[in-house]
């Protein structure tokens, strides 16, 4: 049982950050054109979509408190400040969809509060990442670290780094969706993009290595981790190939590959442990009639919520057509 | 632990709460509204009944989205603030809300998205099939939050197991009477304000003699739901009473202003609570046995007094006691302006009262009002419990919360929340000035045609406005 909810929780991690990923990535890219046409077609290629993929962000946190209460009252309150700024900036990025239709004197506002909005999310969600990584200050099984215990420069390093492979995810999802001037651009800033991410994955590594983080002493211990890694690496090879080629489909699947063996190496690294070294997934798990009673939710409604995801790229598949029509 | 970051807390859980409801409680009567129109343009092929529904998924569309932002804040703010409550009560809040969740947002989410863009790519049955499962998704996520709010209202259904609310009967936590009572009130209120909305706004339109047949269709079917409704909400409005009466005597003796134990009891009307002497100022009061007929539907009941109350444990009583007569007055008014309005609609005369017009215009504040102070009655009335008579809200906060992080975070969402309300409420309001034939502004040449261009510009249709179209 406990196991259940720990897989619907890794699924819903997933899907949030290769689905809304990928719009925040446009939102940060956003601020690299000012052609209104350009702008409006960027919008489109997310718009009837983006509202459903910051579901799952939300999916995340209730599965969190119903499943694991204990790692959701810490976690959330001792990223207090990273959490409230990440989200200010999502509340400034969906209201943005709404409003810039709504007028045209105004429109700079809510282009800056979209890209502002997703750059500022994207940032908190790599800082508290990055502070989970390197070790949360609990003392007695309560927070010790402080308001401002999560700013460390490691952290603020992948907070970066998630900005750059956000926007890397945008510019693929771009390449997918559109056509003509959108996707040239989106092209050529795949590859700054992805030399970046590679040179910031370097970089972490490094880091490890000369700080003795932890989480490091896990890997020397359980060579099989190293899959993934390989699993990225080989995504990688398969990505830098349809670049060259500018394939449109590849570059967004192989990504999300990279994503998906990235995010394998963290949690499998950190296993069993859902607070590094602090709480492990057992000691977590909410009691017996708790879970019992949300397991319907699992079995049938998480499901559910899958199917609803794939209607909604069923239905807004395919290129955004860019004929110009009058109206 | 830090008072200050206690009451900067509650503060802050008070503001994004009630800047919240706002919006679902919108947006759940448009989408059955929205629901409505879309069934009746296909079943009559009217196309004045596309023109309006075109015209108020606009506005939808911009409530809702507020709705959402400010939502996602909710399911995180739990966890910040008040880490112990959410440790304790996880077991029981977190699959109530998992379930919200899982029923309702991805629901709406998805078919939102068909709604506003996907018109042209799916076939009629199906857009109207995602108008009702939008308005579907609204109120499963209403049916969830009133079993959690419930919970913390009259705990039921656990035992207490290292610390934690361990639940042991769900068929309790969800199927009780205190659920079934708020469920429907909340849902009615919500109803109500998706009539009165519509209703003032068709009111607008013929008082400025515009949009002959689409005013005409909002006016009277706005009217006619609340005449139905409101007595509806008025019925299980008393049967919440009945609850509180029940479960939560220091709230029931804060809303009646009443301090001394009474049987039969009687009923104070107006006053001012003088909460330092313990007694009434300026007090209108009915006779016994108002008081008991109304709490407990007895001509001999006893009703408990807040001075038979540790004083520890009551709730801020003039906050309960206005809010709760605001919240009856509003509806006293709707009840009358919906029944007047109806009538004179069957007898056609409405159109030509133009006091009614204007009233009927004037009343869309009123339903929200009424919400927002029946919900203030009923949380702050739960004070000092965060979860009744078992943890208090001193209790609950996170323990090592600053103060320096409450102020940052409660500054952060001042500013945003009152930047995009102005110009969401500015928004809305033009949308409406401008009607639903009009344009907000000459949209430029863009490319993506394969949507309408955008939710707010222009109707994908344009259709005159039906002058003289009668009905």
């Amino acid at each position: 049982m406990v196991m259940f909810w720990v897989s619907l929780l890794a699924i819903s991690i997933l899907l949030y950050v290769l689905l809304d990923g990928a719009d925040l990535g446009i939102g940060i890219l956003f601020a690299s054109t000012r052609g209104e046409e350009e702008r409006h077609v960027m919008l489109s290629a997310v718009e009837p979509i983006w509202d459903g993929n910051e579901t799952w962000l939300v999916v995340t946190g209730v599965i969190l408190w119903g499943a694991f209460p204990v790692v959701y009252a810490t976690l959330l309150s001792a990223f207090y400040l990273p959490l409230f700024l990440m989200l200010a900036g999502l509340i400034l990025r969906g209201v943005a969809f709404e409003f810039r239709n709504k007028t045209q004197r105004m429109r700079w506002i809510w282009d800056l509060s979209f890209a502002g909005g997703s750059l500022i999310a994207s940032f908190m969600q790599g800082i508290t990442v990055g502070a989970l990584v390197e070790g949360l200050q609990v003392t007695n099984g309560q927070y010790s670290g402080g308001d401002f215990g999560w700013l460390t420069p490691f952290a603020a390093l992948c907070g970066i780094g998630l900005c750059l492979g956000y926007a890397l995810l945008g510019a693929c999802w771009l390449v997918k969706k559109c056509d003509a001037e959108v996707r040239d651009r989106a092209h050529r800033q795949i590859r700054v993009l992805a030399v970046s991410v590679l040179v910031f994955l370097v970089v972490v590594f490094v880091y490890a290595l000369t700080e003795h983080l932890p989480i490091l002493h896990r890997w020397i211990d359980r060579p099989y981790l190293f899959a993934f890694p390989a699993i990225g690496a080989i995504a990688a090879i398969v990505l830098g190939h349809s670049i060259l080629s500018l394939n449109d489909r590849w570059p967004f699947y192989m990504v999300a590959l990279i994503f998906v063996s990235a995010f394998g190496t963290l949690a499998l690294s950190f296993w069993p442990y859902m607070i590094p070294f602090v709480v492990t997934v057992d000691e977590a798990a909410a009691p017996r009639s708790s879970l019992e009673f949300m397991f319907w939710g699992g079995a049938v409604v998480f499901p559910l919520m899958l199917l609803y995801t794939l209607v909604s790229y069923t239905v807004f598949r395919g290129k955004i057509k860019t004929t110009a029509v009058h109206y | 632990m830090d008072m200050t970051a206690l009451l900067l807390s509650r503060i802050q859980f008070a503001f994004t709460i009630t800047f919240h409801i706002i919006f679902p409680s919108f947006t759940i009567g448009l989408a059955a509204w929205l629901t409505v129109l879309e069934a009746l343009r296909l079943a009559t092929g009217r196309p004045v009944y596309r023109v309006v529904f075109d015209f108020w998924l606009k506005i939808f569309g911009v409530a809702f989205g507020l709705g959402v932002v400010s939502g996602i804040v909710m399911a995180f703010q739990f966890g910040t603030n008040w880490s112990v409550l959410s440790k304790m009560s996880g077991p029981i809040q977190g699959p109530l809300l998992m379930y919200e969740t899982f029923t309702a947002f991805m629901l709406e989410a998805t078919f939102f998205g068909v709604l506003i863009f996907g018109r042209s790519r799916v076939p009629p049955w199906f857009y109207l099939f995602s108008t009702a499962m939008v308005a579907l998704g609204t109120t499963f996520s209403a049916f969830w939050i009133m079993v959690n709010n419930s919970w913390m209202q009259v705990p039921s259904g656990y035992v207490m197991e290292n610390g934690a609310f361990v639940p042991n009967d769900w068929t309790k936590i969800i199927f009780n009477s205190v659920v079934w009572s708020r469920f429907p009130h909340m849902l009615l209120a919500s109803y109500l304000t998706g009539a009165f909305c519509v209703a003032a706004t068709g009111a607008w339109y013929v008082l400025r003699k515009e949009y002959h047949a689409e005013s005409r269709i909002m006016l009277r079917m706005g009217l006619g739901l609340a005449a139905v409704l409101m007595p509806i909400q008025l019925v299980f409005g008393h049967l919440n009473g009945g609850y509180v009466n029940t479960y939560q005597p220091s709230k029931m003796a804060a809303i009646e202003g009443r301090w001394n134990d009474e049987k039969p009891a009687g009923e104070v009307l107006f006053a001012w609570p003088d909460v330092e002497s313990r007694r009434n100022l300026f007090a209108i009061t009915l006779p016994p046995p108002f008081g008991s007929l109304i709490d407990s539907d007895s001509l001999t009941a006893a009703e408990t007094g807040l001075n038979s109350i540790p004083p520890e444990n009551w709730p801020p009583v003039v906050i309960p006691f206005f809010s709760f007569r605001i919240m009856v007055g509003c509806g006293m008014v709707m009840l009358g302006l919906a029944w007047l309005g109806t009538y004179l609609s069957f007898k056609r005369r409405l159109e030509r009262n133009r006091l009614l017009l204007w009233l009927t215009f004037l009343s869309f504040p009123l339903p929200f009002i009424a919400i927002l102070t029946g919900w203030f009655t009923a949380e702050v009335g739960r004070q000092p419990w965060v979860v009744f008579g078992v943890l208090r809200t001193a209790d609950a906060m996170t323990p090592f919360l600053s103060t320096r992080e409450a102020t940052i975070s409660l500054l952060i969402f001042c500013a945003i929340y009152a930047f995009i309300f102005a110009f969401g409420i500015f928004y809305i309001y033009r949308l409406i000035r401008t009607g639903p034939a009009g344009k907000l502004f000459e949209t430029p040449r863009l490319a993506v045609p394969s949507r309408p261009m955008s939710l707010g510009n222009a109707s994908p249709i344009h259709e005159p406005s039906h002058f003289g179209a009668g009905e």
